[in-house]
């Protein structure tokens, strides 16, 4: 079973390239799979008439008692013979169908393909969750497969309809079957119809399934779905929507029916609503003009009439139902097939534009016929064995009264209903036939194009055979009888022909009888159906339901989206209060003491950085603001310093200042006053939300404190720190203990880093910053002209005096001693030649010292993030004092670079202990003396911490580089193009 | 355990000031508030620790009962560098937006004044075109429905099979 699973997804996977090669022979290569398959199948037969079965299982998801378990018994081995026997047919069919040149042959091909493999899976699986997921599966090839024409608006609608309806009763099945396997206690679908589950839980589970069944076979009020999905290619609507995934519904039914039959819930939904299927769907399909729609209507009545039959409950229906889901398969597909080849050779399906086909076509016309008769229900033919069946066991069941059956009304309403459909469907397949076939006199020859011999040999076989199993059905039977003896009911009636004089043929009679009235009548029917509203117009109440969700998201979207980010964010806040605020008030564990400060100088500190927090909210000028977030950072560098905490305070002094830098190098391109035009939320209510927000943030801070029973979480932590080689906890713990976590972090740093520069380079974002000699109007290095004067200084000089100046400029810095490399690109104006000094001599110090920090990180403060921001903050002097060359030749490299080796050396160090047999992360340890230095350790948690070194450089590389000097290169760009302009405009 | 009461009011304040900033409508301003609400959180996660001790290097006979808890001290130090990161990236948003859009001196504002309008338009828009396939369908179904009027001559009753 799995084996050939496997063979249908590896095969689906291969087609479209297959398809490449061969076109659309393609069809005739991978129809042999199905049909390989089904000769398999046909070799078990012997096996499972004899009452054996067929099991095979892999374990699974073992924690939640999932397997890939399969079990071929009578009646998943009819299935599976229908659904390969079918396959194999329809699939050579598209052979003559399509022509080369038709659009995604090879997706069409390679899905349909992987439908039939899933269909399989769905028939012989045994647990009830492969089983769901098979049947999930249908739902989406079925979509993708109605959807095969991407450009019409019907195909896109009807696939999205019938996705949409399948995965609804989809999920109701999921909830259904999780009550019936917690309840069961397993998930083997045959032990819980074996040992079926009761009660209250079985009611409702088997309902919530009965409403996956019925979705998928299309049964009222789902029953829109199925006409809709007639938009797919004829193929697809003769096998998935004819003879296999809309039989999963009745599958189940008759799966579970064994089990479940005698619930209270089943009755109802499966003899009511299969009975009214059958009646709406016959009723409708009499007044169509279109002959799929018409093969479409008459497959939900039919849909509903298995159902009907299958889920009745007793042997006799069970034999008579599966024996009509047979004859369904064989005749409907062929119908559809028909169908198929008179819309290409007419090129419409409109029986009113049709006239003269039967004459001009006899072979195709044959096949029509009979495979409509044994829709009809006529004799001699699989159709009529199966309504003999039907309405011999509606009417044993009746009768009986006291059988222990079900209850005697059932199976007379059964019987009703079964008989008005059966007089519907005898009168739409003349309809069928007389429409597709006839002559009619007033209507001129239909122009016939020449359609391929062949592709009437799927449909033939179908039709022949309709024939030929109602005359060997007492060989069939006994694979019938296999599933239906599971039944309730005595095992003596057998399908036949000819059973004699009994009601049963009288019944049948009776049908044709009434049949042929509707005929006769049928310019009164019309007219009646015409001036009656639409029986059960569902399709209308989806398009209802649907706009009226789609109407609603969209109201609760704009409701609580309101008014940009600001709106949104203040709308997220509001649930924060709302929520927290309320768990807070019900709260009961506070802390059991509370201490007003932990050193004397922190209330000072504190009133500092509150009071600036607060002016930060207040004041108009940006810059002002960002330097009063900067006085609560480095406020935060003060108490994390004080309280114990000396890596954190190094690492927040370095990030502070670089993100002062880098702020200050954006907002410099911005205008300088925050605009306060229309706020989104007033003045006042914002203060109110940010208020509310941190008095429920204090209390949660306040009541966590409280909550916290269990001891410190240092126990332990120490020892394992000393183990790990290191006495600097935290940083043993970011290197050694949870490195997962920072290689985590590092990832995201470059990503960010990546984000940043793609954001502001506008095309490639690779390379390093600029060097010395990549400027772009550079005369002569050694005497650069010197870059124009920013609007720093005020009014900008033009371009006739910066080019005077310039020269002289020139000439000034070449004398100058240089103290930095690029130096000499910038004006003398902004020079400094202090700084520059102070740069030079204590960049070299600095770099050094990062490697130190970085070095001495696990023994003392210090470590990869530290040592990177150092170094970072070097490379941000460098440029601040030499201009943007000056970051290119302090480092001449490519930041990516930096941040791809880093994370490379991280992972890689993560990853290389796997080579020696250790657990990811498993450090180990070289130790050696060095002479001066002492005992060095190096672990592989050092080569981590470099590598966290070097993501952080590369960051803060990247930022420098982007916000620094392509910010500079741009603006340089913009004031050349302005002044150009201005030239132009005085010459 | 016992907490710095400094602490949290100082915690309190901090998101607070972050959370009203972030209200408005410039993005800069949404950027510090967001430094600011990343500070709050950052004393929020040390608070954790409880009482401050030691820092925590095992040197010198430090027993583990003396020193702070490390573990909230390794959750900020990441929170830290990864807050540097987000402000840069949003400085670069901001950046950027302000570069293609060239609105000057409203720059950094993030648009709001038709945004609802807009939006009730697109919401419109997708509901329109998912009814418009729905629609299709069902026009080419209803269309196969005999209507009286239309109706053609009447089929021979021998057709019955």
């Amino acid at each position: 079973m799995l084996f050939s699973l496997v063979v249908f997804g590896a095969l689906s996977l291969l087609t479209p390239l297959l398809t490449r090669l061969i076109g659309r022979r393609v069809f005739l290569v991978i129809a042999l799979l199905p049909a390989a398959v089904f000769g398999w199948l046909l070799t078990l037969l012997p096996e499972i008439v004899a009452g054996g079965v067929v099991t095979e299982r892999v374990e699974w998801i073992q924690a939640l008692d999932v397997s890939l378990a399969f079990r071929l018994d009578g009646l998943a081995l009819l299935l599976s013979l229908v659904v390969t026997g079918v396959g194999a047919l329809v699939l050579a069919y598209c052979t003559w169908y399509f022509r080369d040149d038709e659009p995604a042959l090879g997706r069409f091909a390679a899905l349909l393909l992987a439908f039939a493999g899933v269909m399989l899976g769905l028939v012989t699986s045994d647990d009830v969750y492969v089983m769901f997921m098979f049947w999930e599966a249908t739902s989406v090839l079925s979509y993708l497969l109605i959807g095969h024409y991407t450009g019409r608006r019907e195909s896109r609608g009807a696939a999205l309809q019938a996705l949409t309806v399948t995965t609804f009763g989809g999920l109701a099945m999921l909830v259904g079957l999780v009550l019936l396997t917690v309840e069961g206690g397993t998930t083997s679908i045959a032990e819980l119809v074996a040992n079926p589950v009761t009660g209250v839980v079985g009611e409702w589970g088997i309902a919530l399934v009965l409403i996956g069944a019925i979705s998928k076979s299309a049964l009222v009020p789902f029953n829109f779905w199925l006409p809709a999905a007639m938009a797919a290619p004829t193929p697809v609507s003769a096998y998935l929507h004819a003879a296999a995934m809309v039989k999963a519904g009745v599958y189940l039914v008759a799966r579970l029916a064994p089990g479940y039959a005698d619930l209270e819930v089943w009755h109802p939904i499966v003899i009511a609503l299969g009975g009214l299927t059958m009646l709406v769907g016959g009723w409708r399909a009499l007044r169509q003009y279109d002959l799929k729609l018409l093969l479409a209507h008459g497959t939900v009545s039919q849909l509903g009439f298995l159902v009907l039959v299958t889920g009745f409950g007793t042997r006799d229906a069970a034999l008579a139902g599966v024996a009509l889901l047979t004859a369904h398969a064989l005749f409907k597909s062929a119908l559809f097939l028909v169908v198929g080849i008179v819309d290409h050779a007419a090129g419409t399906r409109d029986w009113r534009k049709l006239s003269g086909l039967g004459r001009r076509m006899p072979v195709v016309a044959t096949i029509g016929f009979v495979a409509a008769a044994s829709m009809a229900g006529v004799p001699p033919l699989l159709g009529f064995v199966a309504k003999e069946g039907v309405f011999t066991s509606l009417l044993e069941a009746g009768t009986a009264t006291a059988d222990g059956g079900p209850a005697a009304g059932w199976g007379w309403l059964a019987l009703v209903l079964a008989f008005l459909g059966s007089v519907l469907t005898v009168a739409y397949s003349v309809r069928f036939v007389w429409g597709a076939f006839w002559t009619r006199p007033n209507c001129a020859p239909t122009p016939l194009h020449r359609e391929p011999a062949m592709v009437a040999a799927s449909p033939a076989v179908l039709a022949a055979a309709s024939l030929v199993a109602a005359f060997t059905i007492p060989f069939i039977e006994p694979l019938y009888t296999s599933y239906a003896d599971e039944l309730p009911g005595p095992e003596e009636y057998h399908l036949a022909l000819w059973h004699g004089l009994e009601p049963a043929l009288w019944l049948s009679l009776a049908v044709f009888a009434l049949g042929a009235l509707l005929v006769w009548g049928r310019a009164k029917v019309a007219r009646m159906q015409a001036s009656l509203p639409p029986l059960i117009d569902s399709g209308r109440g989806y398009l209802g339901v649907v706009s009226a969700i789609d109407r609603f998201a969209a109201a609760v979207t704009t409701a609580i989206q309101y008014r940009g980010l600001a709106g949104y964010l203040g709308m997220i806040v509001l649930v924060f209060i709302g929520g927290l605020g309320v768990s807070a008030l019900v709260n009961t564990a506070w802390p059991g003491s509370v201490r007003l400060w932990d050193y004397p100088a922190q209330p000072f500190l504190a009133l500092v950085m509150g009071i600036a927090a607060i002016a930060a909210a207040v004041v108009k000028q940006r810059m002002t603001a960002v330097l009063l977030v900067s006085v609560t950072g480095y406020g935060l560098v003060l108490i994390f310093g004080m309280s114990g905490a000396p890596d954190l305070a190094l690492t927040q002094a370095l990030v502070e200042t670089i993100v002062l830098v880098v702020f200050v190098l954006v907002m410099r391109r911005l205008p300088k006053q925050i605009a306060t035009t229309h706020p989104p939320v007033h003045r006042f209510g914002r203060a109110l939300i940010g208020a509310l927000a941190g008095t429920v943030m204090g209390v949660i801070g306040f009541i966590a404190l409280g909550a916290r029973t269990a001891p410190d979480i240092v126990d332990g932590l120490a020892e394992r720190a000393l183990e790990a080689h290191g006495t600097n906890i935290v940083n043993v713990m970011l290197v050694d203990l949870r490195a997962w976590d920072t290689l985590g972090e590092i990832s995201v740093l470059v990503a960010v880093a990546t984000g940043v520069a793609s954001l502001i380079f506008i095309s490639g974002r690779t390379g390093g910053a600029p060097r010395l000699d990549e400027r772009p109007n550079r005369r002569n290095r050694l005497r650069p002209v010197p870059e124009t004067a920013s609007s720093i200084g005020g009014a900008r000089p033009r371009l006739a005096d910066v080019e005077g100046e310039s020269d002289a400029a020139a000439e000034a810095a070449a004398t100058r001693q240089t103290w930095l490399l690029a130096g000499r690109t910038l004006s003398p104006r902004r020079r400094s030649i202090l700084i520059e000094v102070l740069v030079r001599l204590l960049f070299h110090p600095a770099i050094v010292v990062s490697v130190f920090l970085l070095f001495v990180g696990h023994n003392a403060p210090g470590g990869g993030f530290a040592g990177g921001l150092l170094a970072g903050l070097a490379l941000v002097a460098r440029y601040l004092a030499g201009g943007r060359f000056e970051l290119g030749e302090a480092a001449p490299i490519d930041a990516g670079h930096l941040l791809g080796t880093g994370l490379l050396l991280a992972a890689g160090t993560a990853t290389s202990s796997l080579f020696f047999g250790l657990a990811v992360f498993e450090s180990s340890w070289f130790e050696t003396e060095v002479p001066l230095l002492g005992t060095i350790s190096i672990g592989t948690s050092t080569l981590f911490d470099i590598g966290v070194y070097l993501v952080v450089v590369g960051l803060v590389l990247d930022i420098l580089r982007s916000l620094g000097a392509e910010v500079d290169r741009q603006q340089e760009e913009n004031e050349l193009e302005q002044n150009g302009a201005e030239t132009e405009v005085r010459a | 355990m016992t907490a710095s009461l400094t602490l949290v009011v100082l915690m309190a304040v901090l998101f607070g000031a972050g959370i009203t900033i972030m209200l408005e409508r410039s993005l800069t301003r949404v950027l510090i508030g967001f430094l600011l609400v990343g500070n709050a959180v950052n004393i929020l996660i040390f608070l954790m620790s409880g009482a401050p001790g030691l820092a925590p290097l095992l040197s010198d006979g430090v027993t583990a009962d003396e020193i702070s808890d490390p573990v909230p001290q390794a959750f900020v130090l990441t929170a830290i560098v990864i807050n540097l990161g987000i402000t840069a990236f949003m400085l670069a948003l901001i950046y950027r937006s302000w570069w293609l859009a060239r609105l000057g001196e409203k720059g950094d504002l993030v648009d709001d004044e038709d945004d609802l309008e807009e939006e009730v338009e697109e919401a419109e828009g997708l509901i329109r075109s998912s009814a418009a396939d729905d629609l299709a369908i069902q026009e080419l179904i209803d269309a196969s429905d005999e209507e009286f009027e239309q109706s053609p001559e009447r089929p021979d009753e021998e057709v019955r099979p």
